[in-house]
């Protein structure tokens, strides 16, 4: 099991009030698998998704990321769980507006300390995975948004982590574009990378093989491929 | 890190306009303190240069009564000033400092020396030892210097220098020709010329009293006659040569101490005392610092101020990048990373800063020498010292924007708009 979530409370607090965003929320997803995580605005998924990140601790309850407990690690470590272990794609992509296609790819493999001819051999690969082989030397400015979300996945998977977490990653695209990078999620999927997508889209959920729905900071249905039937 | 460098000239390149005025304190700090430093240390070796003398290093010790010269001409021989013996002069020659070292006599000369009805008013008559020329690095001009048959005879041979043979010969070849000094013929055998000429700047009425006394020029003749002229073995002068400027005050110290020893005077003002150009020069150095450190504290002021600026602008580059520094903290920097690229950020504005301060400030102490006439030096380690200083600001004043951008919540830093 990559991702074993159990019992998991968050809380904020807001002044004197403490809000409860996350009620109890178990979640275990095995390697390999395409996963949605589905909800309305204020539902506590995103909260959810920067948890199963190690950007953010629960208040109470257990995580484990490949048989390891997360929430026993210190900052430092949570820093290189995220550089080693994690993809991160965003739905406003959050690429570096001054530098290359190129070199935003091989900012990740800096912090792991990868030799600088190895970096942008492999960042130039990357690219080459989602297809833009040919654009490796573009600015950000320079790119369409599906061509600037596709680097933002090859930034994403060039330390080859073990999951891949999507937040809303077509939220700013045009339907075309959504398609392929949806497209693209399913070829990395074939090719082994786990992938857990939060959206809000029914038709976007539609791609993953499990859809998970969270709503009031609890999960309340769980099912595989329950939303496509053919 | 390198990379760390680039991205920060990216980034200061990026902002050239913000950049550069957040240089701006940074570069008038450091260009008036390097214009400071190096007008002080141009007046430091002028001060030295005109009361020592370039190059020359030496020092002359001789009998003071409190805080004047012992004044033959009035008080006659003093009793218990032994004549200084060849093993004495040998114990002062081994003193650490002195290189070398020459006894000898002399007076202030008042119408004594003539050149058939042309006369030196003013200048001085010298009893030497042999090696006096060759301790003091004089050159021979013409002619030759004393020999040892001079000494052993007790002929009445005379040197000049350029200016007794100018003032008694006007251009005339004074060599062979004979001088009257007290009444005596001395025939001139020679002509020496300091080998490092000493040209004085004159500046103040002070310093043109001082080179004024020996303008008139010297002759000197062999010790040996001395008591045929005076009549007695009078108390004499050391000269001694010292291979360090530095080293003068210590040499002129050390060799009086030696030469007091021997002294059995009732008054116990009597002592031989160095004249230490040296601590003259340094005392006027010192009253010139002490106005110039002031203007040294409000340069640094200005640094100051330059550094509070650049933590400002620092902070607002903190808040312009936030999501980006969301971003690198999500995708796996340490705290570290993002501390070390701030404050690197930091360090190279200020650093370059300093650099053009330290440039700016070469060319505005060249322009105040030019305008003012007054002598430059640029001192190297200062340069180099405002430099690290300013980077040294950089990295202390890029701290807290640095520290507050470390540890930004990347979840929160993302979300920021």
């Amino acid at each position: 099991m990559i991702l074993d979530l159990r019992h998991i409370y968050k809380d904020y607090q807001q002044e004197k009030l403490v809000v409860p965003v996350l009620k109890d929320v178990s979640l275990q997803v095995e390697e390999g698998e395409y996963v949605a995580i589905m909800g309305p605005s204020g539902s506590g998924k995103t909260t959810l998704m920067n948890i199963i990140g190690c950007l953010d601790r629960p208040t109470k309850g257990t995580f484990e990321l490949a048989g390891e407990n997360i929430l026993r690690c210190k900052d430092k470590e949570m820093s290189d769980v995220r550089l080693k272990s994690i993809g991160f794609v965003f739905q406003s992509f959050h690429l570096l507006p001054r530098q290359s296609a190129l070199e935003n790819v091989a900012l990740p493999l800096s912090y792991a300390g990868v030799r600088k001819r190895e970096r942008r051999e492999r960042a130039a690969k990357a690219l080459e995975r989602v297809g833009l082989g040919d654009r490796v030397n573009f600015k950000p400015t320079q790119l369409s948004g599906g061509q600037k979300q596709r680097v933002a996945i090859a930034r994403a998977m060039v330390n080859n982590p073990k999951i891949l977490l999507a937040d809303e990653p077509t939220g700013a695209l045009d339907q075309k574009s959504g398609k392929q990078i949806m497209e693209l999620f399913e070829t990395l999927n074939q090719e082994g990378v786990t992938i857990v997508m939060i959206t809000h889209d029914r038709e976007i959920a539609s791609h993953a093989k499990r859809v998970v729905h969270i709503i009031d900071g609890e999960i309340t249905e769980e099912g595989g491929k329950e939303v496509s039937d053919e | 890190m390198f990379e760390n460098i680039r991205l920060s000239f990216q980034g200061i390149w990026s902002h050239k306009m913000r950049s550069f005025l957040t240089m701006l304190g940074i570069i008038i700090g450091i260009a008036a303190i390097i214009a400071i430093v190096s007008t002080i240390k141009g007046t430091n070796e002028q001060i030295k240069q005109n009361l020592i003398g370039s190059g020359d290093n030496s020092v002359t010790v001789q009998l003071y009564q409190g805080d004047y010269t012992y004044e033959m001409e009035y008080n006659g021989i003093p009793d218990g000033v032994p004549v200084i013996s060849k093993e004495v002069l040998e114990e002062i020659k081994e003193i650490d400092e002195v290189k070398n070292a020459a006894l000898f006599v002399s007076r202030d000369t008042y119408n004594t020396i003539y050149h058939l009805n042309t006369g030196i008013s003013g200048g001085s008559l010298y009893g030497i030892e042999q090696e006096y020329f060759d301790v003091c690095s004089f050159i021979v001009q013409k002619g030759r210097i004393f020999d040892e048959k001079d000494f052993e005879q007790f002929r009445k041979v005379a040197v000049l220098d350029e200016e007794s043979a100018e003032s008694l010969f006007s251009g005339e070849n004074p060599v062979g020709q004979t001088i009257e000094i007290k009444q005596e013929p001395f025939t001139v055998v020679g002509v020496v010329a300091k080998s490092k000429k000493f040209q004085p700047v004159i500046n103040s009425m002070e310093d043109y009293y001082m080179y004024n006394q020996n303008s008139a020029g010297k002759v000197y003749v062999p010790s040996s006659v001395w008591p045929a002229l005076y009549g007695y073995d009078e108390p004499q002068k050391l000269v001694l040569t010292v291979n360090n400027t530095e080293d003068m005050t210590a040499a002129g110290k050390k060799s009086s101490e030696i030469l007091n020893s021997y002294l059995s005077v009732s008054d116990d003002t009597m002592k031989y005392k160095a004249l230490d150009l040296l601590e003259q020069a340094k005392e006027i150095q010192e009253l010139s610092q002490s106005t110039n450190t002031m203007l040294i504290w409000i340069a640094g002021i200005s640094l100051l101020v330059g550094g509070i600026g650049v933590m400002n602008i620092m902070l607002v580059s903190v808040t312009e990048r936030t999501q980006e520094i969301g971003l690198k903290k999500a995708i796996g920097a340490r705290k570290s990373k993002v501390l070390g690229q701030f404050l690197t950020e930091a360090a190279v504005l200020t650093s370059l800063g300093g650099l053009i301060g330290v440039i700016v400030g070469i060319i505005l102490a060249e322009v105040i020498s030019k305008l003012t006439g007054t002598l430059v030096s640029i001192s190297a380690p200062a340069a180099v010292g405002a430099v690290v200083f300013s980077m040294v600001i950089g990295i202390v004043f890029g701290l807290l924007p640095s520290y507050k951008a470390a540890n930004l919540n990347p979840i929160d830093a993302l979300r920021h708009e």
